[in-house]
């Protein structure tokens, strides 16, 4: 008898051990639709094991707090809505997050490691005091994380005794949370004075039909050896056989062969693809700190020696301006 | 053109240099390795540079906390066109556990300190990878932030940053007092000549303690091993196009 007590104490303790972890997900979202990201730091923030709620700030958030309601895993979603969020700059954003903070006191705050996210955890977590943990590649236990360093060549696990975790997540390292099967709860917060610091321009994105480069199944990328922007056709063909995105290495972004959002490496995009495909690359340790996760990865380049071969799974020494229309050629005919 | 702008400046291992992890897991190997400045530190002094060359700013201070060697980087930035320098001095177990958080605390403590109208740090340190230490010093001095930044121009109180997000660019409008985080396409830094590296022997590097900015190392973040990534198993070549379809195809990836 005295056992069956001793058990249900046990599992009564467990439970609240359990139910003592809250994340809150800063959710990114264009106002017309979430980005996907999101929906790989909500899987994230479902393996620390407790309650998982999302933020949604905007001037706009409708559609996109319907979106997240209906994601698994997600029991909350707060709303935020004010003409002060427009464009979603970290100094009205921070405020909020702090005041939402203080209302429900997570022990968890993150958001994917995306331009959007690297720009406002830290900010956050220096108003709360405490560090912040970049780009988690892994979760071991709700205070240790796995994260790269030195451009992917070590792995470094931390230990984090904050009383709050702050930490942005690696998209490619998570799958995405599923979009439908959710049922979550929808609650309005209460939003900050504005701060009034700083003020949203405009914005000039790249406009492309391909899918977006860091969740795209099969990468093509592009280096020094394309020799210029009008060559990056010939990848373009082959990539839309492929219904690939297009990366480029620093060398071709610096060349202007094509606009830095495509930059595939340690400061630019980290993809880990089925496929990557690296044409006319040399191998970089900064480029390949952005692909070397790719499950499969393919070099063309006419230098035997160069260093990007030896971390192809394939590769091919061959001229690219034969060989990638050729390839292309190939694929068409199936 | 009356302000002051302070650069983080941070000494690392050489970008080019293939990094060792320890055998005993605590770290990567730093004793006997080639060392400069951070690339995107560089990027953060040669805009401050020359917004004090176009007149927009009076005066330059590069700053670096670290152990004695970082008297090295400050020099650097000093050849590059600062003006004077400030080494935080911090060594043994407290570098160790020196990281964004310890950093921004002293960057701010300075700031207010040299009165500084404007801190540019690079975007990260391609060493920890961390991408933090701007918007955190941003934070404590409750300034505005323009982070990555591919563009900065100087209008009337203010600054207008052209700042790299992942679908393209964006332009905000910031106040100062601003931190600023340097992107790789914001400028290309200049080389240090010799007659600069000369004359900046003669510039001064003041010396101060964590302490007597009232920032306090303590670190709750504990390093529990650094161990090297998984290999990728060796690829083979291929000797034509069509073999490399082939593969691809049997392989089930195509």
């Amino acid at each position: 008898m005295f056992k069956i007590i001793n058990k249900q104490t046990l599992r009564q303790v467990g439970s609240l051990m359990h139910r003592s972890q809250s994340t809150l997900v800063i959710a990114e979202h264009t106002n017309e639709k979430l980005t996907p990201i999101t929906l790989n730091a909500i899987t994230a923030a479902s393996k620390l094991g407790g309650e998982v709620s999302c933020l949604v700030a905007g001037t706009d958030c409708a559609k996109v707090a319907d979106e997240l309601s209906k994601v698994q895993g997600v029991k909350k979603v707060l709303v935020a809505e004010h003409a002060a969020y427009k464009g979603s700059l970290p100094e009205e954003l921070a405020p909020l997050i702090l005041a939402t903070q203080q209302q429900f006191s997570f022990t968890h705050i993150c958001a994917g490691a995306s331009a959007f996210g690297k720009s406002l955890l830290p900010r956050v977590a220096a108003k709360l005091d405490v560090a912040p943990i970049s780009d988690i590649i892994a979760i071991k236990s709700p205070d240790t994380f796995v994260r790269t360093i030195y451009a992917g060549n070590a792995l470094c696990t931390v230990k984090c005794n904050e009383k709050v975790k702050v930490f942005t997540v690696r998209g490619t390292s998570f799958e995405a949370a599923l979009t439908t099967g959710g049922s979550a709860t929808s609650e309005q917060v209460s939003t900050p004075v504005p701060v009034g610091m700083s003020e949203w321009l405009d914005q000039n994105l790249t406009k492309t039909d391909r899918p977006e480069l860091t969740s795209a199944k099969v990468v093509v990328s592009g280096g020094r050896g394309l020799k210029s922007g009008d060559n990056f056709k010939l990848l373009y063909d082959l990539a839309d056989q492929m219904h690939a995105a297009v990366g480029a290495s620093r060398a071709a972004v610096d060349a202007g062969f094509v606009p830095n959002d495509m930059q595939v490496g340690q400061t630019g995009k980290i993809v880990a693809p089925e496929l990557y495909i690296a044409v006319g690359i040399s191998g970089a340790i900064q480029h390949l700190a952005g692909m070397k996760d790719s499950k499969t990865i393919v070099a063309i380049n006419k230098d035997p020696e160069a260093p990007i071969f030896q971390v192809a799974d394939y590769g091919l020494v061959a001229d690219l301006f034969k060989a990638v229309p050729e390839m292309t050629e190939l694929l068409k005919k199936k | 053109m009356s302000g002051r702008v302070l650069v983080g400046v941070k000494r690392v291992i050489d970008y080019a240099v293939k990094i060792r992890v320890k055998p005993d897991k605590t770290g990567v190997v730093t004793d006997g390795v080639k060392h400069s400045m951070n690339p995107f530190c560089e990027i953060a002094v040669e805009e401050a540079v020359r917004l004090k060359e176009k007149k927009l700013m009076k005066e330059v201070i590069a700053v670096s906390c670290g152990p004695q060697q970082c008297q090295e980087t400050i020099r650097t930035a000093l050849a590059m066109g600062a003006d004077r320098g400030i080494h935080v001095e911090v060594s043994g177990k407290d570098y160790e556990n020196l990281g964004p958080l310890q950093v921004s605390k002293i960057m701010a403590a300075l700031a207010k300190k040299e009165e500084a109208s404007l801190v540019i740090v690079g975007k990260q340190a391609i060493d920890g990878d961390c991408n933090q230490t701007g918007q955190m010093t941003a934070a404590l001095l409750d300034w505005p932030q323009g982070t990555f930044a591919s563009q900065v121009s100087v209008e009337g109180d203010g600054l207008k940053v052209e700042r790299e997000i992942d679908g393209g660019l964006e332009s905000i409008r910031i106040k100062m007092p601003a931190v600023v985080t340097a992107d790789l396409r914001l400028n290309e830094p200049r080389y240090a000549t010799l007659p600069n590296i000369m004359k900046a022997k003669k510039k001064k590097i003041a010396s101060v303690k964590p302490a007597d900015l009232g920032v306090e190392l303590t670190s709750r973040l504990e390093i529990l091993a650094v161990e090297d990534p998984p290999q990728r198993q060796s690829g083979v070549k291929v000797e034509s196009v069509q073999d490399l379809v082939t593969k691809l195809r049997d392989s089930g990836t195509l």
